[in-house]
């Protein structure tokens, strides 16, 4: 299979999280992902998306939010990054932890590891927060 | 189209809200919780959510959920989930939440375990 990648730059609104899905979609429909592992990948993205947004850019919209999808045989990889403070992963509670099960907020990272093979948060020496995520189908 | 259609019925006691689309941040999440403070405002504290028309929640949807059971259990009311599609429930349970969840397969059954 040709490797075949797509970049999406989105403003900081929670609207573009709709259309970073809408690329997603066409995207790993292109590259022959299967159903099930479709709307996991969906999710992901739609989260990633979301705290880039939200956490990272803090909805500035003088700063962009840039997607990456790359597909190879059988691995889609996406990089989502934005352009604010960073964060350490580590310190995100788990929300399966009784004390957290009724958080209102904090699942996004949980379900982002739970449908994707790897997931990894990178601070990036210019600033700004990449998530890279991989998952094989 | 709204993203999240709500359909309100009266069973009893127990106000069913019938939902169709998707739970997601913005205008899903807002539509859940605006009627759910509606409905406690009105002084309608037993309320069963039938989500076989959601295709899609998010984090976001989730934890909205999870704030309406929080508010509706904090005016001794009780919050149950009716016809929750397989994706959904897979999402509950990777989340533990079908632990705090009360949910049913069939309106009867859901509606008899209201107290």
């Amino acid at each position: 299979m040709t490797e075949q990648t797509t970049r999406i730059v989105l403003p900081s609104h929670i609207e573009a999280v709709a259309d970073a899905a809408a690329a997603v979609t066409g995207f790993v429909e292109n590259c022959g992902v299967g159903e099930a592992a479709a709307f996991g990948i969906d999710m992901a993205v739609r989260e990633a998306v979301t705290n880039a947004i939200v956490h990272g850019n803090q909805e500035d919209e003088a700063k962009a939010v840039e997607v990456t999808f790359n597909c190879q045989e059988h691995v889609l990889e996406i990089e989502v990054r934005d352009q604010g403070e960073g964060f350490d992963p580590a310190e995100v509670p788990d929300p399966t932890d009784p004390a957290n099960i009724l958080k209102t907020s904090g699942r996004g990272m949980f379900l982002m590891r739970s449908f994707m093979d790897d997931v990894r948060w990178l601070t990036r020496p210019d600033g700004g927060t990449t998530v890279r995520m991989v998952k094989k189908f | 189209m709204a993203e999240l259609n709500i359909r309100e019925r009266q069973a009893g006691d127990v106000t069913v809200l019938d939902m169709g689309g998707r739970i997601t941040i913005g205008e899903g999440s807002v539509a859940l919780r605006s009627a759910i403070r509606r409905l406690l405002e009105e002084g309608k504290k037993n309320i069963l959510l039938n989500l076989a028309g959601v295709g899609y929640i998010d984090s976001s949807g989730i934890g909205e959920l999870v704030s309406s059971y929080t508010a509706i259990k904090n005016q001794d009311g009780q919050l149950k989930l009716l016809s929750l599609t397989e994706k959904l429930r897979d999402l509950l349970t990777i989340t533990k939440l079908l632990t705090v969840f009360d949910a049913y397969d069939t309106e009867a059954d859901a509606l008899s375990n209201f107290k």
